[in-house]
């Protein structure tokens, strides 16, 4: 299958993370080494470990907009906000029914039902206490529709639900609406809420895959030894997508274009992942672009610092990059925690600027070394400055089985 | 409970559900969504917050006698009184 007409290009990035709200504010501490993990009240729970984002909600929201919304509502207006100023596109003029708003989500309208249960908790339970907003926050199209309302868009503006591999999901499926001419102008990526939750929490707890360590910054450990689950994290990145004729023939600068990607499932377990279906996804997303594994500069792992969940993807990694000495393999999650709907679509904004300043940024919080996540190729706490990076390969996977992989490349006329 | 108190009192909820807007010169008689940005969501959350904060119930037939600030210490004075505030 060919995924080279029309050609798809990256023209703006609007993000928030744990530890920066521009991109370029997230890629400095990318290679500064500065993660944002911190303690959190978890009701119910006490405290914990999260990664909470800073941003200023009332830059494009009143606070009427923010009571009446939800955080992921929020998030989402800031960096769909934030991408289309990047993107410098005439927005004012710009045909509203032709863009469209596609964001992936792990899970929504947990955060709402569980504020509303306690809130009626202090009545007796009775449900006449129960908020008239209920159905408008937790409706799983929530966070587009949020943006939609907040920039006027008229044009499709849903959400894409699939666990963690949501983030490239976003842009996965609007690459997907630009090639078959529904939209002209696409709002893509992830976002999550999922710190507000304490069932995300208490879940992850009871699975014994929640993170604990008393330096919080030295929570989050992919491919470490002593690596003992995910800190769970909000955030989002939301980028513009266009037809590369389009962004030309506006002058729009071009961060990268979408090279192939794959989508696929496990079909074997609700929850442990599938290194054979993980590596088939890889593989098929390579054979969509066109390209060998030596053709990819960076690797960007979904790799979430559980035991047994980054060993089985360092398997399938290194099942598929077996031979190649110019490809490089990260994780930002070690910076930022796991931001579930986030994650894919905030782990490649960290990694774009490798482009330009042929830069990896490491994977931090490696004390001892996992051997069996040492991949050739893991650029381990300290950036590195290489030869190359033409192709970056973003992989994020989620439960039930859920695989994406996305290759974005330099962009070349 | 004065109707000056029942107005204050519906001056506080309505600073909490509509924060952007200066509600320090509303004129009493006239309709408070003549006066500022009100829908009918922000009606539903005076109501709950009367419910929630003062346990008083207004009815859906009643909601019109919340359109102004008069209308409403009017209408709800009484309440307050019958609670034995």
């Amino acid at each position: 299958m060919s995924f080279k007409s029309p050609r798809i290009v990256i023209t703006g990035v609007g993000l928030t993370a744990p530890n920066g709200n521009t991109l370029s504010e997230f890629r400095h501490n990318l290679l500064s080494g500065v993660g944002g993990i911190e303690k959190k009240e978890i009701r119910y729970m006490g405290e914990l470990l999260a990664g909470v984002c800073h941003y200023d909600a009332l830059k494009y929201q009143t606070k009427k907009e923010i009571r009446v919304g939800t955080r992921a509502g929020s998030i989402s207006i800031y960096c769909a906000r934030e991408a289309v100023a990047d993107s410098k596109v005439d927005f004012a003029s710009f045909a509203k029914d032709r863009i469209g708003v596609y964001i992936g989500t792990t899970e929504h309208g947990n955060v709402e039902t569980e504020n509303e249960v306690y809130a009626i908790s202090k009545f007796n339970y009775d449900t006449k206490y129960w908020s008239h907003y209920h159905n408008p926050r937790t409706v799983s199209n929530n966070p587009a529709g949020e943006v939609s309302l907040n920039l006027g868009i008229t044009g499709p503006a849903y959400t894409i639900g699939a666990a963690c591999a949501a983030g490239n999901m976003g842009l996965i499926h609007a690459a997907q609406m630009l090639r078959l001419g529904e939209v002209d102008f696409a709002i893509c990526g992830g976002v999550s809420e999922s710190i507000h939750t304490f069932g995300i929490f208490a879940g992850f707890k009871s699975q014994n895959a929640l993170a604990s360590h008393p330096e919080p910054l030295k929570a989050s450990r992919p491919f470490d030894k002593a690596r003992n689950g995910i800190v769970i994290s909000e955030g989002g990145a939301l980028y513009t997508l266009e037809r590369l004729d389009d962004a030309i023939a506006r002058g729009a600068k071009i961060y990268g274009e979408i090279a192939g990607y794959c989508v696929n499932s496990d079909a074997s377990d609700y929850v442990l992942p599938n290194p054979g279906r993980q590596a088939e996804c890889v593989r098929k997303a390579l054979a969509s672009a066109g390209m060998a594994p030596q053709d990819i500069h960076i690797v960007n792992t979904h790799a979430t610092a559980t035991p047994l969940g980054d060993i089985q993807e360092c398997q399938a990694i290194g099942a598929v990059f077996a031979n190649c000495p110019d490809t490089y393999i990260n994780n930002t999650k070690s910076f930022i925690g796991h931001c579930m709907g986030a994650a894919g679509a905030l782990e490649l904004a960290g990694n774009l600027p490798s482009f330009d300043d042929l830069t990896v940024h490491p994977t931090i919080n490696v004390d001892d070394l996992d051997p069996q996540c040492a991949l050739p190729g893991l650029v381990i706490n300290q950036p590195k400055k290489v030869g190359k990076v033409d192709a970056i390969l973003n992989n994020s996977f989620g439960m039930l089985g859920i695989n994406s992989t996305l290759i974005v490349k330099r962009f070349t006329a | 409970m004065t109707k000056d108190e029942t107005k204050q009192v519906v001056l506080d909820i309505i600073a909490d559900i509509a924060p952007d807007e200066d509600i320090s010169n509303l004129k009493p008689d006239v309709r408070l969504r003549d006066q500022m940005q009100l829908d009918s969501m922000d009606f539903l959350d005076i109501v709950m917050e009367l419910r929630k904060r003062h346990n008083i119930e207004v009815p859906e037939a009643d909601y019109p006698q919340l359109a102004s600030l008069d209308s409403c210490a009017e209408y709800l004075t009484p309440k307050f009184t019958a609670l034995g505030k």
